[in-house]
Parts: structure tokens; C-alpha cells; sequence
């Protein structure tokens, strides 16, 4: 009788998806709402509020899955609320599934996270914090489930106000406030682009539902204009360069729950934007877009690998790196683009197939690497990595999760980063088929460059790993630092779990990214009967078991210990280590974070504006500093905000002061409308 | 044959980590020979392996558990990259697991685990020697993917028995991207197995180092285990050279044991000549300033792309 | 016409090391390395041409070769040697731009000279049509020699290059040019390295060094 009922129950979720998704997404902001009502009570909101948000996190992803491997058509349902004529669209398909998947699955794993993070006496009352958190969390679901233009403006603009305020929470401090008003003021730009895209989109039938728009037919020119205000638009939020400047400034400043949301999961709604305005509403109709998309792609992850390597903020140096996952997606999304647009659909789908597993392994690593330095951040009260080391003795557990989180990041097999960037280096092996005269043999390049920066990128892991966890404590503080609690622990093991599973069986992942490239167009990728490997085009030409990797060193590793166990001995003793003579060894003589990036400091030195005070032979205290500042802050930015407040001041005569000259105004505005309309 | 395929890999696989240490002692007796000076015997790196592993190991007072467990991962993933690689035969059940550019990765992976548990103990020469080899890792990484780009544009496959079992049939000797490619290879090889021009395998002072900086704290059976690592990873990179560039011989689909004993005299033969040019190389060459060494990573991508570009001139017109 | 697909793909190898010698070239630190490069270029164009010449049966292509490898396999690289052997300035060889950004412009100009020569190479008739491409670029890396090296000496060696890079794209399209304007070319090459040494001799004696931005001085201001 029970399992009847349960049986009927799961059966009508699953026959009125969007309903059901509707119903979980109207949860978050009564959650919200009711972290209100005793918002300085911890175990009210953090032990009980939060984890509800989570299993509903996990419904969440777990509706959306079923959805997509079941292969449902797209479902459509419009709510009388809104405005009189422009009542709320929204839509189910298998493009917003996926993302909606990948909300749930990494949702679910920071918001238990965050239940255990916030502690009694810290910074703003965490009832306000639960409140912006849960309407964060919806407005992103409602942004994916969008149908029209106005319920998506709505929806993200929510979704940047509520992070704004989650980002400023400890806003006593002035760089924080700075920070903040980076972030709302690039947030608000490209909203503004992003809606002129919509306005032009609408091709001239002033209906602003996407199925409008789909069925819309632009000239090139105007279809052009559309998508290069999107790409701003959209890339402004997702930390293109050179729209990134508001990351490494907002990341940081951010609470660490709050900092793996925005880089696990907003960043994702701005891919999800892009790839619904060009694959599905502007049919990808130009190959020179792929071509742009692609060089940007490149160049924003080479450029977040190159300054990560040189941070010495440990949250600082992951939003860096988050701009060089982003142009990782980037790249497979203009490579799928250039595909699609000179008709090899195979090929494009396995672009976009790895540009999609890439943006769903990218939520599940970063958002483990930012919960961890919550943890760390916890514990030791430091940011800067001058300050850490050794962590892996008090912090086990920390140690240990976060190590499969830097293996997955470094792109290593056979965790899950390994299969997207495979994905994407297997895409570009079909480029020299290209038509297009010089684009097939330079696109090529792409390919080395893009095997650089993911090495790059295991440069830099390295280096964060090895410089907080490994080595000996540059503080003697250290050694006193407490492991996360259980709350904490269950957050981050569900990420790493995430981690393993989509490395060791892909297929799932892949089998979902498939559905979505049938969606978008209309080409699925080759499933290899196979359930221990993926061989994306055919197995004669590339394979990848996971399953094998793990299984095998597992096994010797294994076999090899016992051996030289029965063979040899496990006999060890411990010594002090080696100092080649000089006995007065300290922990400042390991590498700094400066010192590990030095090389690529040496190497890169044109991608940096850089100030260095080197200390001469004769200083009696010598210092050494280094600054380092983007670029593009400098070359591009202060001139443009200089140039505004140079206008501002030349306008600025209009306010005068004196009444008389405000009533003027209205006059002259009341004479203008008079002549016009009479 | 399926059953009998297991028999090949494992077959491989043992005859691979035996083998290693013997390639190892091989190329330091022809250096010998070439710098005018006896070797020792061909069998010193399995005494070495054996003296090793009977000794106390002695680990730092701060060594963690990922120092202790990095040589076993080490070992494992070089027998895992031994047991994809086509030496000997190319019916391998495991070689579908990893095509060519997975291989880059579990190399990958093995390096950082190095790299890592050269910065558990937390001295100046652990981190010294990370930080350069995680360097020479990333500038070698566009080098070798461009030479695998090129054999993709010349045999239409990635996974490497596919190649062998291609090549084989299809011999296209003089081919110029072939060329191009074998040269950058043999860039990539002394760059990633830390020969001379890029490291010094046998020096004493720890400011060249930069492979023996990242396992000074390493002793016993540990070093023991990361020393025969080191070789299989010589071995295996010349065997995938070989597989590559000289693989007639290798026993293709359907292999009996005659054709498996061919294959394996001529697995020696060729290795046994590969060696030989190693330490000829190794003879003539001054080790590099460690800011050179990003320029000859640069000129190994530039060769690999440059075989890559005149295929696409050349070998697409022609259809050579 | 074609006497075996080996000898194509023989001559397909010598025009990929002769591109090969370009980017070395470019990137080698040292002038006496630079004059050995430019002799073994002019090596492999004695082959190359020798080849063609016996593919395609034509006698004054053996003399074209011949003329090749006398001047400049052994002749020029002699006069060049004993040049800058009395100049003293063998070893430094600097550079305005470094080594890596350099090697990534003659990628992307190798890239361009292959999309240019692709249409050309459909409409010529010979052999070696493919190697038109190989010929463009050797002629661009050459010219990018001359304009990222500091020493005067190297400024020669690359005009000298770009003269092989023409012959080898003549011998590549049209089976060589007329014998009266190979020699034509070919004293004129030989009369222009004697005169630039003259050059270098005065310009060493006005500024003491053999530094090319030290005529920059000459301007008026």
C-alpha cells in the first residue's frame, strides 16, 4: 500500500516536471522569508533552514535528471503574474534541465556546507544572510526556467541584487564596499546589454517571448548585433576577459559559502544564457561568431591561469582560475559554434558536449576549493598564503577533500576534470577539416594553446595545494587550527563524491549533455554500448575508461605495497630533515607564493603591470615587494571611468541649485511635448 | 582470443618493469663508452633497486601520509601508461582504456603527484625542484600534444594501437610532418624524463637539480620504488616513440607466438638503438640554463607545428 | 613526369628542412652558426634543384645547381667567415625582440604564406608545385631576420636568404628562370656582399661597434 502510494506519487512528479520544479524553486524564498522571523538564532537558520534548502537542492537535481535522461518533451506553462500584457512564461527543456541539474547537485552540497559554516558572532545577523542566500538560489532557477525577455531581466536582476548584498555582508570594511560596487556596477552593464540584445532579438514583432524571437527572422547584420550584445552581456557576467575586472574583487570578498555560489553556479547561468540566445534563438548562424568566441575563450583562460599563478591570496588566486575554467567553456562553445555553422554537427556536438561537462564539473570543483579555504579561512583566520602551510596535519579532512578537489581542477585523470578537457581536445582534432581558408590551420593552435593553460592550471593547483596544506606552518598559530565539523564535512565529501563519479563513469554525464546537444542541434553523441568507457566518435579513433585508471593503479598500488612488505621490509624511522649543512632552517625558507610563481612571472611578464622594490646590497633591512595589477584595469578601465567623470563634470552645470532654474526645465520639457503632440 | 589477450597484456606489462632498470643501465654504459670511461655493469641498477629496498626507510619528522603514499601512485600509474603503450603487441585490452592524449594525462597526473610530495617536507629544495618540474611539465604539454595532433592528421586515429596497426600496413616513410614530428618528440623525451639538455640525471649540486631536488627527502624502499618509476617512464616514452615512428615489427590484430617472439627481438634491437642515440645526445649537449629551457620547449612546438602545417600543405594536396 | 612517388616525397623533405633552417635561423644566438645555416640552405637547394633537374630531364637546371652550390655553399659563406673574422663580431648577436614572441610571428607568417600559396599551387604544372608555399614563407621568415636582429652582418645573411627563398619558389613554379638572369643574380649577389663589407668597415670606423642603432644618430634633429 506504502510503496503504491509512493510509486503514484514519484509518477506524478515526474509526469508535470515543470510544475514540480516550480513547486521546489517557490520553496527557496518561503525558506527565505522564514529565516526572517529569528535571524539571530543559529540553530533556527543554519542547522535547520539551511539543510532543508539542501534536500531541496537535491530534489532539484534530482527532478531535473530524470527529466533529461528521460527524454521529455519540452513543457511550457505561463503564470498570470507580472504585468497586465506580459504575464510570466516559463519553460522546461532539456538545455535548462541540465543547468538546473547542475544547480541542484553543487546547491545541494554548499548549502550543507554553509549550515555548518556560519557560526554565533559573526558580521551580519544570518537570518539576513539565509534570506539573500534562498532568493540568490531561486532567481537563478527562475532565470533558467525563463520563457520570455521580461520574467529573464526580472530574474537576474534579482539574482544580482541578492548576490550584491551577499557579497557586501561584512561592509564595515572599505575594500569589501569597493568590491561590491564593482560587482553591481559590471553586473548592471551587462544587463544593459544583455536587454538591448533582447529588444533587437524581437526583430520588430515587439512580443518578447522566446518562442517570438525563435521564430523571428533577422537580417545578418541585426542577428550579428544581437549576439555580440549578448556575448558582452552575458560575458560581463561570466569574467570574459576583458569583462572580468569585478571577479577577483568580488570572489574574494564574498563569504566562502557565498563565493562557490557565484563561481560554481552564476557564472553557469551566463553560459546558460548564451548558448539559449545563439543555439536556440539566433540559430547559430555565422561561423566568424565561433571564430570570436573561440579567440576570447583562449585568451580569457590563458590570461586567469597566467595571473592566477601569481596570487598570493588563496581566494583571490581561485576566482583567477574561475576566469580560466569560464574561457575553457568558451572555447568549446565557439568551436561548436565554427562547427555547427559550416555544417559538421558531429562535430559540434562534441564541442558542446564538453563546453556543458566542463561548466558541470567547474561547479563541483571550484565550489569544493572555495568551501575548503571557508574551512581553512575558519580555522586560521588567514587569507594570504604567506601565512599558511602545513594544514594537512590539523586539518585532515579539509586536506583530504580538498586534495580530490585540486587532483579534479588539474584536469588529472581519472577524475572529472580529465573527461571535459579530453572532450575538448578531441574536438579540436577534427579542425583542420574545416573550409574556411586560413581558419583551419590556425585553429590548430588553439589546441596547443589550450593544452598549455590547462598545464598551467595544474601549475597553479600545485602551487595552492602545496603552499596551504603541504610543507611546514609559516605561522606557529597554525598547528592549534580545528578541522571542519560534520555539517561542514558532509558538504564538501558530496562535492568530492561528484567529483569521483563523473570522472569514473562518464557516461551519464555525457548521455545527459547529449540530450541537450539533440535540443540545440539536433545532433546526439555516438553512445558506445560499451558501460566502461566513452568513445565519443567511434572507439577505432579515441577511447577513455575511468574505471580502468582507478581500477588498475588501485590494484598495484595495492599489490606493490604487500609485495614489498613480504619481500622487503616496512621498517621507517624519522629524522629531522635534510638541511644540507645549514642547520638554522626556518619555515620561511620554503617557497612563498610569490616564489613558486616566479617562473611563470619570469615567462609571462607582458601580461602584467608590475612594480618590484628589489632590496640592493647595502640596505641594513632589506624588503622585498611585488605588485602586480591587471592590465587591462589600467589600460582600459580607468580611462573609460575617467572619461565618464570628466562628462559627469561637464553635465554637472545643469544642477545648479537655484529653483528657478529646475522649474525652467519643466517648463521647456512642457512647451517641447506640447509642439509635439499638438 | 579474448583470454589470450590478457595473457599478451599482462606479458607486457611484467616484461616492461623488468626491462626498465636494464634500458636505464644500457644508456649509462653507452655514455660511458662515449666519454671514454668504463661502465658499470649492465646490471647495477637492479643491485641499486635490491639495496634499496633492504634499507631502513628514514622519512622527515613532518613527512604526511601523502609522502609516503606518492611513490606507490608513482609506481602505479607508470605500470598503468606500460600496460596502454603497444610494445610488443598491439591486441591489448586495456590499450582502449586511454587513447594518446589520456596517456598525457596520466602522466600529468604522476608528475604532480611528485611535485606534491616534493612540497609535503617543506624545504627549500622540495619546493625548488616542484616548481621547476611542474615548468617543464607545462611548456612540454603543447609539444607533445601537437606531435599526437600530427599523427591523428597521418593515421586518422589517436588511440595508439590504432596507429601501429595503421602504420604498419601503410608505410609512408619519408613523410616530412613524420620527421618534424619524431625530432619534437625526441625533444619532449629529454625534456619530461629530465636528460640532459634539460637536467642533469647524475649531478650532485642541488641548485641544477631539478628531478633529484623533488625526491632528496626520499630514501629506501620509497626511492626505490620512485627510481624504478623514473626508468619505466624512460622506457615507456621510448616505446611509444618506437610504437610512433619505428613500429614494424610489433605483432598486429591476430598475433600468434612466432610473430610475438619477432616482436619481441626486435623490441630489444630497437631499443637497444634508441638508447644508444640517447646517450649520443646526451654526449654532445651542455645542460641548459633553466631560463633556456623554455626556448627549447619552444622549439620543440615549433618543429611539431611545422610538421603539422606542411602536412596540411602537402599531404592534403597530394594525398601522399 | 613524375619518375617515382619517392622523389616527390624526397623533395617534399627538402623543402620542409629548408623551412626548418629558416626558423633556426632565426632563432640561433651565434653568427658563425648563422653563415653555417645559410651554407647548409644552400645545400639543400643544390639537391633540391639536382632532383628536380633529373625529374624533369631539363640539362640547365644542372647548371643552375652547379652555380648554386658554388657560390653560395662554398663561396659566400667563405667571404662571410673571413668578414666577420676580421670584424671581430662572431659570437654577440642581439636582438630587438625575443626569442619566443619571434618564433610565434614566424608561425603565424608561415600560416600566411601556406593560405596564400594554396590557390598558386592549384594552377602551377611542375613537380614541385606544392613546395610554393614552403618557398613564400622562407621568404617572409627571412625578411622577419632582418628586421628583429640588431648586428648589421645579420641584416646580410638575410638578404642573402631571401635571395634562396626566390630561387627555391622560381625552381618550385616555373622549373627556374633563364640562365642570363640567374647569372645576372647571381653577380649582383656577389658584388653586394663586397660592398657591404666595405660598409661595415666604415660604420665600424665612425661608431665603434657594429650596432645597427647607432644609425639612428644620423638623423636630423
Amino acid at each position: 500500500m506504502n510503496t503504491h502510494l509512493g510509486a503514484n506519487f514519484l509518477n506524478s512528479i515526474l509526469s508535470h516536471p515543470l510544475a514540480s520544479t516550480l513547486l521546489i524553486v517557490a520553496s527557496w524564498p518561503v525558506i527565505a522569508i522564514a529565516c526572517l522571523l529569528r535571524p539571530h538564532s543559529i540553530r533556527y537558520v543554519a542547522r535547520f533552514l539551511f539543510p532543508v534548502g539542501a534536500v531541496l537542492c537535491v530534489g532539484m537535481f534530482l527532478l531535473a535528471g530524470a527529466f533529461l535522461i528521460g527524454g521529455h518533451a519540452p513543457e511550457v506553462m505561463t503564470l498570470p503574474l507580472g504585468l497586465p500584457d506580459l504575464p510570466f512564461h516559463l519553460r522546461l527543456d532539456a538545455l535548462s534541465a541540465f543547468f538546473l541539474m547542475i544547480l541542484g547537485l553543487s546547491g545541494a552540497g554548499i548549502s550543507t556546507f554553509a549550515a555548518g559554516y556560519f557560526r554565533s558572532g559573526e558580521g551580519t545577523a544570518h537570518g539576513l544572510l539565509g534570506l539573500h542566500y534562498h532568493v540568490f538560489l531561486a532567481s537563478m532557477a527562475v532565470v533558467m526556467l525563463a520563457d520570455d525577455a521580461y520574467l529573464f531581466m526580472v530574474a537576474w536582476e534579482t539574482m544580482a541584487l541578492a548576490s550584491y548584498f551577499l557579497v557586501t555582508s561584512q561592509h564595515r570594511l572599505p575594500e569589501i564596499r569597493r568590491a561590491g560596487f564593482l560587482y553591481l556596477l559590471m553586473a548592471h552593464l551587462g544587463a544593459v546589454c544583455i536587454l538591448l540584445s533582447f529588444g533587437v532579438m524581437q526583430g520588430g514583432s515587439w512580443q518578447f517571448t522566446l518562442d517570438a524571437m525563435r521564430s523571428a527572422s533577422l537580417t545578418p547584420f541585426w542577428a550579428t548585433a544581437a549576439f555580440t550584445l549578448a556575448l558582452l552581456g552575458f560575458g560581463a557576467k561570466a569574467g570574459l576577459v576583458p569583462m572580468h575586472v569585478w571577479l577577483p574583487e568580488a570572489h574574494p570578498a564574498a563569504p566562502s559559502p557565498v563565493s562557490a555560489m557565484m563561481s560554481g553556479l552564476m557564472l553557469k547561468t551566463a553560459i546558460y544564457g548564451l548558448l539559449r540566445i545563439t543555439f536556440d534563438l539566433l540559430h547559430v548562424q555565422s561561423w566568424r561568431w565561433g571564430v570570436v568566441v573561440l579567440t576570447l575563450g583562449i585568451f580569457s583562460a590563458l590570461y586567469g591561469a597566467v595571473f592566477a599563478a601569481v596570487q598570493t591570496d588563496m581566494k583571490r588566486l581561485l576566482a583567477y582560475s574561475s576566469i580560466e575554467n569560464i574561457g575553457l567553456i568558451f572555447t568549446g562553445i565557439g568551436l561548436s559554434i565554427l562547427f555547427a555553422a559550416s555544417n559538421m554537427r558531429l562535430y559540434a556536438a562534441l564541442a558542446l558536449a564538453a563546453a556543458l561537462i566542463h561548466a558541470l564539473n567547474h561547479s563541483l570543483f571550484k565550489s569544493l576549493l572555495f568551501l575548503a579555504t571557508g574551512s581553512v579561512l575558519h580555522a586560521t583566520r588567514h587569507r594570504s598564503l604567506g601565512k599558511l602551510g602545513g594544514l594537512i596535519r590539523p586539518m585532515p579532512w579539509v586536506a583530504g577533500l580538498a586534495l580530490i578537489g585540486t587532483l579534479a581542477i588539474a584536469g588529472l585523470p581519472p577524475l572529472n576534470g580529465f573527461v571535459s578537457e579530453w572532450l575538448l581536445l578531441q574536438s579540436f582534432l577534427y579542425t583542420p577539416q574545416l573550409p574556411h581558408a586560413f581558419i583551419n590551420m590556425l585553429i590548430p593552435l588553439g589546441a596547443a594553446a589550450l593544452a598549455l593553460t590547462v598545464a598551467l592550471a595544474a601549475y597553479v593547483m600545485v602551487k595552492f595545494y602545496g603552499v596551504i596544506f603541504l610543507g611546514q606552518p609559516r605561522e606557529t598559530l597554525l598547528s592549534e587550527a580545528h578541522d571542519a565539523n560534520w555539517l561542514e564535512r558532509i558538504g564538501l565529501a558530496w562535492l568530492a563524491a561528484g567529483c569521483v563519479a563523473i570522472g569514473v563513469q562518464p557516461q551519464l554525464a555525457l548521455h545527459a549533455a547529449g540530450k541537450t546537444t539533440g535540443m540545440l542541434l539536433g545532433q546526439t553523441i555516438a553512445s558506445d554500448p560499451s558501460v566502461w568507457r566513452i568513445a565519443p566518435i567511434a572507439p577505432e579513433q579515441a577511447s577513455y575508461s575511468g574505471w580502468v585508471f582507478l581500477a588498475v593503479i588501485l590494484c598495484v598500488v595495492g599489490v606493490t605495497f604487500l609485495a614489498v612488505r613480504l619481500i622487503a621490509h616496512g621498517r621507517m624511522r624519522r629524522t629531522p630533515a635534510w638541511d644540507c649543512g645549514y642547520p638554522w632552517q626556518t619555515s620561511r625558507m620554503q617557497d612563498t607564493a610569490e616564489g613558486f610563481g616566479q617562473p611563470i612571472r619570469h615567462m609571462f611578464g607582458a601580461f602584467f603591470w608590475m612594480e618590484r622594490d628589489l632590496p640592493s646590497a647595502s640596505d641594513l633591512t632589506p624588503r622585498y615587494r611585488v605588485y602586480i595589477e591587471d592590465r587591462f584595469w589600467r589600460a582600459l578601465y580607468k580611462p573609460i571611468a575617467a572619461a565618464v567623470q570628466r562628462l559627469a563634470d561637464a553635465v554637472s552645470f545643469l544642477q545648479g541649485g537655484r529653483l528657478a532654474f529646475y522649474l525652467l526645465y519643466s517648463f521647456l520639457t512642457l512647451l517641447g511635448l506640447l509642439v509635439f503632440v499638438l | 582470443m579474448r583470454g589470450v589477450a590478457f595473457v599478451w597484456q599482462f606479458g607486457e606489462v611484467l616484461l616492461a618493469i623488468a626491462l626498465a632498470p636494464l634500458f636505464s643501465g644500457w644508456i649509462a654504459q653507452c655514455r660511458a663508452w662515449m666519454q671514454n670511461r668504463t661502465a658499470p655493469p649492465l646490471t647495477q641498477p637492479y643491485r641499486m633497486l635490491r639495496k634499496l629496498f633492504h634499507k631502513d626507510a628514514v622519512l622527515a619528522e613532518n613527512a604526511s601520509r601523502l609522502f609516503r603514499t606518492a611513490p606507490y601512485v608513482l609506481f602505479g600509474t607508470m605500470v598503468l601508461a606500460a600496460a596502454i603503450i603497444p610494445s610488443v603487441v598491439t591486441d591489448l585490452p586495456f590499450a582502449h582504456a586511454a587513447d594518446a592524449i589520456a596517456l598525457i594525462g596520466l602522466f600529468a597526473t604522476a608528475r604532480v603527484f611528485q611535485a606534491l610530495a616534493a612540497m609535503d617536507v617543506g624545504t627549500a629544495f622540495g619546493t625548488l625542484g616542484a616548481r621547476r618540474e611542474m615548468m617543464i611539465g607545462f611548456l612540454a604539454e603543447p609539444a607533445i600534444l601537437m606531435v599526437f595532433f600530427n599523427a591523428f592528421l597521418l593515421f586518422g586515429t589517436t588511440a595508439l594501437t590504432g596507429m601501429v596497426d595503421n602504420y604498419a600496413t601503410h608505410p609512408s616513410a619519408i613523410d616530412p610532418s613524420v620527421v618534424f614530428a619524431a625530432i619534437a618528440f625526441v625533444m619532449v623525451l629529454l625534456a619530461e624524463n629530465a636528460r640532459i639538455p634539460i637536467d642533469n640525471p647524475t649531478t650532485h649540486l642541488e641548485l641544477t637539480m631539478i628531478h633529484e631536488a623533488m625526491v632528496l627527502e626520499y630514501s629506501a624502499r620509497h626511492l626505490a620504488l620512485i627510481e624504478w618509476a623514473s626508468s619505466l617512464k624512460l622506457f615507456n616514452y621510448a616505446c611509444i616513440g618506437i610504437a610512433l615512428f619505428l613500429p614494424w615489427g610489433i605483432a598486429i590484430h591476430g598475433a600468434t607466438v612466432g610473430a610475438v617472439l619477432i616482436a619481441l627481438v626486435t623490441l630489444v634491437v630497437k631499443l637497444a638503438l634508441c638508447g644508444a642515440m640517447l646517450a649520443l645526445i646526451e654526449s654532445v649537449s651542455a645542460k641548459l640554463r633553466i631560463f633556456r629551457a623554455p626556448e627549447f620547449m619552444a622549439m620543440a612546438f615549433l618543429i611539431a607545428v611545422l610538421g603539422l602545417l606542411v602536412h596540411l600543405l602537402l599531404g592534403g594536396n597530394t594525398g601522399a | 613526369m613524375l619518375r617515382s612517388h619517392l622523389d616527390v616525397q624526397l623533395l617534399n623533405l627538402l623543402a620542409a628542412c629548408m623551412l626548418l633552417i629558416s626558423f633556426a635561423m632565426l632563432s640561433t644566438r651565434r653568427t658563425q652558426q648563422l653563415i653555417t645555416l645559410f651554407a647548409w640552405q644552400g645545400a639543400i637547394l643544390f639537391l633540391s634543384t639536382s632532383l628536380v633537374a633529373h625529374e624533369a630531364g631539363l640539362t640547365e637546371l644542372y647548371f643552375s645547381a652547379a652555380l648554386t652550390l658554388i657560390l653560395k655553399v662554398i663561396t659566400l659563406p667563405l667571404i662571410l667567415h673571413t668578414l666577420i673574422k676580421r670584424l671581430g663580431a662572431q659570437w654577440d648577436n642581439e636582438r630587438l625582440v625575443n626569442i619566443p614572441i619571434t618564433m610565434l610571428v614566424g608561425l603565424v607568417l608561415v600560416i600566411f604564406a601556406f593560405g596564400l600559396a594554396q590557390p598558386i599551387s592549384l594552377l602551377a604544372t611542375t613537380v614541385t608545385r606544392h613546395t610554393i608555399g614552403i618557398a613564400l614563407a622562407v621568404i617572409l621568415l627571412s625578411f622577419l631576420m632582418m628586421i628583429t636582429r640588431r648586428k648589421a652582418v645579420t641584416q646580410v645573411i638575410g638578404f642573402l636568404a631571401m635571395e634562396n627563398g626566390l630561387f627555391l619558389a622560381a625552381t618550385s613554379a616555373t622549373y627556374g628562370m633563364p640562365m642570363v638572369i640567374e647569372l645576372g643574380i647571381a653577380l649582383d649577389l656577389l658584388v653586394a656582399v663586397f660592398i657591404l663589407g666595405i660598409f661595415f668597415f666604415q660604420i665600424r670606423e665612425q661608431f665603434d661597434s657594429l650596432d645597427l642603432h647607432h644609425l639612428e644618430s644620423l638623423r636630423e634633429e
